[in-house]
């Protein structure tokens, strides 16, 4: 309950106070209010309504013990609002201009994704702390230079002007899939966070397909999550027991992303949403997923993605095609490359070289657990 | 909020831009300065004249060149009164030194 209405009262105050920190406070407050009294006195008829009003007159009390504080705030005249007027008071949603400042480029992308997370998520700075592996003082550190650039800055509270849209929202698009990507490493459920503020941002801005399409990708993605891992070896999409992905978070997924395409959507989110769809299909049309590949690679320019499209055509069944591609790209120091390339050359009976492959992947494995995944395909040549 | 726009580029940058796109940039920079949100505005000359001091116990220590010595300098500046950062921004992006391998910082001033 709590947690539902945080984004929105915060958004509310941080419009109305101009001054993200003062906000927070005032929101944090209010909160410890209600979680007193709402148990006792039952739960307000329009509950953000009573939090923001609350809030409010506490940033005003606040100000007004703190003189100098008024003049560092939009308030020139703190208007007077009582609980009585609750009922009448219609919070605007002003979650999308806090989306906006939070993931504005002017900040560092760690501080973006800490703030997101706080202030659209309503996590606790422990908890961000504990998803990043940092110490709480350090991620408090982080999340208050945030707040203080902003407002020494004037980093605005706005959605951004047309011409500047496209690129601001490919900034917050690429702090909420770096939340999904830390959940999806395996620690504190950040995948789930990031699904619930890409779902908000769809609720905000319907018509962007991008938006869409990266919903679509990650539901995709997350419903696979139970049959990536077998204790602690990776399974490849091939050998996963798809009695353990989601059905329904497929499903919702594919819905998603249909509602992309509709909007006549064409970059890279909704190509790779596609492209994961695509692979949860029984019988997966690689020709199909190797052409989605192929677009996605003209728009991101990315060898990785050219590794993947070698893949697909690999699966497609012309192996000998993908090798000659897997030759030609530049990722010398990416594991993924040698490993891709020991796969198709064992394929085709070259298992001297693809064994030399594996080992250049395992020299260059970072974890564990992969490491382990190579040395059992070296044993199994 | 008065932004100031600090620009560095790599001496003699500009001048071997061809004459056309030199006269462009020139342009450029006048109509920044002509802008009505333009506070302040300087050029500075090359980095071959500047001169450094440092005092010590006392004792004025004058240095021949810049305090840092990088590759891009600085050059001149600006200060604009804008609403906010992104407005801030867009007039940064249209100071030519930042699209021929240059760069401009940002700094709000401090509010008196």
């Amino acid at each position: 309950m709590f947690r539902e209405q945080w984004g929105r009262v915060l958004a509310s105050l941080v419009g109305f106070l101009g001054d993200f920190e003062l906000a927070e406070e005032a929101a944090q407050e209010a909160f410890a209010v209600a979680a007193e009294r709402w148990p006792q006195q039952g739960t307000p008829a329009n509950p953000a309504g009573w939090l923001v009003v609350t809030a409010r007159n506490r940033a005003i009390d606040r100000i007004r013990r703190e003189r100098t504080l008024a003049e560092k705030t939009r308030l020139l005249e703190p208007p007077e609002a009582t609980v009585d007027e609750i009922d009448e008071t219609v919070i605007e949603d002003e979650r999308l201009e806090l989306i906006f400042t939070c993931c504005h480029p002017a900040l560092a992308l760690e501080a973006q994704v800490a703030l997101t997370l706080r202030a659209l998520g309503g996590l606790s700075t422990e908890e961000i702390a504990r998803a990043f592996l940092v110490s709480a003082e350090t991620m408090k550190r982080r999340l208050s230079r945030a707040k203080e650039k902003i407002k020494a800055t004037g980093i605005p509270f706005a959605v951004p002007a047309a011409h500047l849209l496209p690129d601001r929202l490919d900034a917050v698009l690429a702090v909420v899939y770096l939340i999904y990507n830390e959940g999806y490493s395996g620690r504190v459920d950040l995948a789930a966070e990031a699904i619930r503020l890409g779902r908000l941002l769809a609720t905000l801005m319907p018509d962007e397909p991008e938006v869409h399409g990266l919903v679509a990708l990650m539901l995709v993605h997350h419903a696979r999550r139970e049959a990536r891992f077998a204790g602690d070896q990776l399974v490849l999409l091939s050998d996963q027991d798809r009695s353990l992905w989601d059905a329904s978070e497929i499903a919702a997924g594919r819905a998603t992303l249909e509602r992309a395409i509709a909007l006549r959507g064409r970059g890279p989110y909704v190509l790779q949403a596609a492209i994961a769809s695509l692979q949860t299909d029984e019988q997966i049309d690689w020709g199909q997923v190797a052409a989605l590949y192929g677009q996605l690679a003209a728009i991101t320019r990315s060898p990785v993605v050219q590794l993947n499209r070698a893949v697909a055509i690999a699966q497609s069944g012309a192996t000998e095609q993908a090798l000659e591609l897997v030759e030609h790209l530049e990722l010398d120091d990416y594991q993924y490359l040698h490993s891709t390339r020991a796969e198709l050359l064992r394929r085709l009976g070259r298992t001297e070289d693809a064994r030399a492959a594996y080992r250049q992947a395992l020299a260059l494995a970072s974890s564990e657990r992969e490491r382990r995944f190579l040395e059992r395909r070296i044993a199994e040549l | 909020m008065k932004y100031a726009l600090l620009i560095y580029a790599e001496p003699g940058s500009h001048e071997a831009l061809p004459p056309d796109e030199y006269e462009q940039a020139f342009g450029e920079y006048m109509a920044l300065t002509a802008d009505p949100r333009c506070v302040a505005s300087g050029q500075l000359q090359p980095v071959s004249t500047a001169t450094t001091v440092r005092v010590q116990d006392g004792r004025t220590l004058t240095t021949d060149g810049p305090f840092a010595d990088t590759k891009e300098v600085f050059g001149g500046y600006y200060v604009f009164e804008a609403g906010n950062l992104d407005e801030a921004l867009e007039l940064a992006a249209r100071i030519p030194a930042a699209r021929i391998g240059g760069s401009v910082e940002i700094r709000p001033l401090v509010e008196r």
